[in-house]
């Protein structure tokens, strides 16, 4: 099976969020990168395909200098090769990210029986540069899902919505887009890590159309201290628990 | 004029879409809807009472149930022939799907998870919305002369407005490449416990539960509560419990009336689906935990000795 996963390299954000001066980007100066756990997810799912069936794990990315790192940490994990669509930033319009990625895969020219994306991205969450690339692609598209078996050239997938889950039946080549929770990612192994540092990535300049979306501004509401009340510990503590409970009426 | 993209699951409307055509009639007092498949017509009284009057009704003999593409065909066919200045939708995946579908046919710009629009021109709009699961908030403007949005659930009270929403029956004009994708089957019963996103008592556990075996103790004490087991990411990695109980911003968004943080240290992403939450209360044996800043009410103490007193008191309360 030929597999193409998109990914997308973002900031770890630890517990607060510092903009840059103009307000138009979240500082990263101090900050470490990572993948979202949709998209490690769908990594995990190629992999696995890739284990189940044979064939290529091809990761796409559209990102700037820096995103090598989120590539050779999946190709520890097992992806074969990437293309790095090499762009300013990562805070790229939906609609000019989605015609990239179509471009640069109708250039590769692989024939890919499935396109993985996370449902949406875990900074801008446009949620919708998979269905725009099916489109493009004239392939059909599933999204949000947390369940997927592949089997006679279909894949069957499923929707979570509260308790339930919602079947459907995608016919390959297929774009179907992901969620948490499809799989538990491994980690990388050693030996995982030395063959990552080998494996090929090809740089194609990123033609981006102008942004129908325009940024004004962006703002990180200001979370000042509850100045939570200390409830002491032990006994005490629990007394004090019980008595909080009982007091927001949740406990009677 | 609005188009509103109305969901329903086999005649149950989505109860988000009275908050979506509430937005929709912030800013035009002339709100359409369009619904799509078997059984919706029903959807039809419920809507006039949200200020709904016209409600188009889109079927066709092969659409029997959700079908994504087929339904954003539906909704492309009322355009062409009303001329809508927005199209909404919730912010659901299905809501979110059937815009993608629309706006990738008509090469459309698409707004997601919005918590207010603005039609500023004939031709622009600004909106503000959502990103890192609400931690941040995105002002953008838009130039399209149909603007596609997707509204942010409960960003909108549903206010109503009632009278008598009249139906504007017509057949889908589907191919067979928009029937390929849709729901052939439906799995797993119906929640026998509580459901997380709608507890009224979330018990949380983070890493510092230091395995699956301590779970039993928030089980325990969400039992005696009525309330639901809820984790973080860590936990959900480690395969101590399953993705279902996450909470957070790639998981389940909750807004319960108390909300117990056991071992949690509150990184973003965890706070993204907790933050609703009316009263939080965190246990940590770190004072200094990020997680304290959210807090109400704060324990600095082990969990592993603090939870089997607190559970014993709690019961002892309820029986008294």
């Amino acid at each position: 099976m030929e597999i193409c996963v998109c990914i997308k390299r973002y900031p770890s954000l630890g517990s607060a969020i510092v903009l840059t001066e103009d307000g138009m980007a979240i500082d990263t100066d101090k900050l470490g990168f990572t993948l979202s756990p949709h998209e490690e997810c769908a990594v995990e799912a190629a992999v696995q395909l890739k284990e189940e069936h044979g064939g290529t794990v091809t990761l796409v990315t559209l990102g700037p200098e820096g995103v090598e790192e989120q590539i050779r940490e999946q190709f520890a994990i097992g992806a074969d090769r990437a293309i790095w669509i090499h762009s300013d930033s990562t805070d790229v319009d939906p609609q000019a990210a989605a015609a990239a990625i179509a471009d640069a895969i109708e250039a590769d020219g692989t024939p890919f029986d499935l396109i993985l994306l996370g449902s949406e991205s875990a900074d801008n969450a446009n949620a919708q540069t998979g269905v725009r690339l099916a489109h493009r692609l004239g392939r059909p598209v599933a999204t949000a899902v947390k369940g997927m078996a592949i089997a006679d050239g279909t894949a069957t997938v499923e929707r979570a919505v509260g308790t339930m889950r919602e079947v459907y039946t995608v016919p390959l080549p297929a774009v179907v887009t992901v969620k948490d929770g499809l799989n538990i990612p491994r980690y990388p192994s050693v030996p995982g890590r030395i063959k990552a540092r080998k494996k090929p990535i090809e740089e194609v300049p990123a033609n981006l159309a102008d942004p129908r979306i325009e940024l004004m501004g962006l703002t990180a509401p200001i979370r000042e201290s509850k100045g939570a009340q200390d409830l002491g510990a032990g006994d005490e503590a629990a007394d004090a628990l019980v008595d909080v409970m009982k007091q927001i009426g949740v406990l009677s | 004029m609005i188009i509103v993209y109305v969901d329903h699951d086999r005649g149950e409307i989505d109860p988000l879409a009275f908050q979506v055509v509430s937005a929709a009639r912030t800013i035009d007092n002339d709100v359409q809807a369009v619904v799509v498949g078997p059984n919706a017509e029903k959807c039809a009284d419920e809507l006039g009472n949200f200020g709904v009057r016209t409600v188009h009704h889109g079927t066709h003999e092969r659409i029997a149930d959700y079908t994504p593409l087929a339904n954003a065909r539906a909704v492309l066919n009322v355009m062409d022939q009303v001329a809508p200045r927005a199209v909404l939708a919730a912010g659901t995946p299905r809501g979110s799907e059937v815009l993608a579908h629309i706006a990738a046919i008509r090469d459309l710009p698409l707004v997601t998870e919005c918590s207010a629009i603005e039609l500023t021109g004939p031709d622009s709009a600004e909106v503000t919305r959502a990103r890192w699961g609400g931690n941040l908030l995105e002002r953008s403007k838009v130039t399209s002369t149909v603007l596609l949005a997707t509204v942010q659930a409960h960003a909108f009270a549903a206010t109503e407005d009632p009278g008598a929403a009249q139906i504007e029956a017509f057949e889908v004009p589907v191919t067979d490449a928009d029937l390929v994708v849709g729901i052939v089957d439906r799995t797993g019963a119906q929640a026998t416990g509580v459901g997380l996103a709608e507890a009224k008592v979330v018990v949380s556990g983070g890493r510092g539960m230091d395995g699956p075996e301590a779970f039993a103790m928030l089980e325990e004490l969400a039992d005696i509560l009525g309330g639901a087991v809820g984790c973080s990411r860590v936990v959900t990695s480690a395969g101590w419990r399953p993705h279902a109980e996450q909470v957070g911003q790639t998981g389940t968004k909750v807004a319960p009336e108390l909300y117990l943080a056991f071992g949690i240290s509150g990184a973003t992403q965890h706070i993204a689906g907790c933050k609703s939450a009316k009263t939080l209360i965190a246990v940590n044996t770190d004072a200094q935990a990020p997680i304290m800043t959210h807090a109400d009410y704060a324990v600095v103490d082990n969990l592993h000795t603090l939870l089997p007193a607190l559970i014993e008191k709690a019961r002892a309360a309820k029986g008294a």
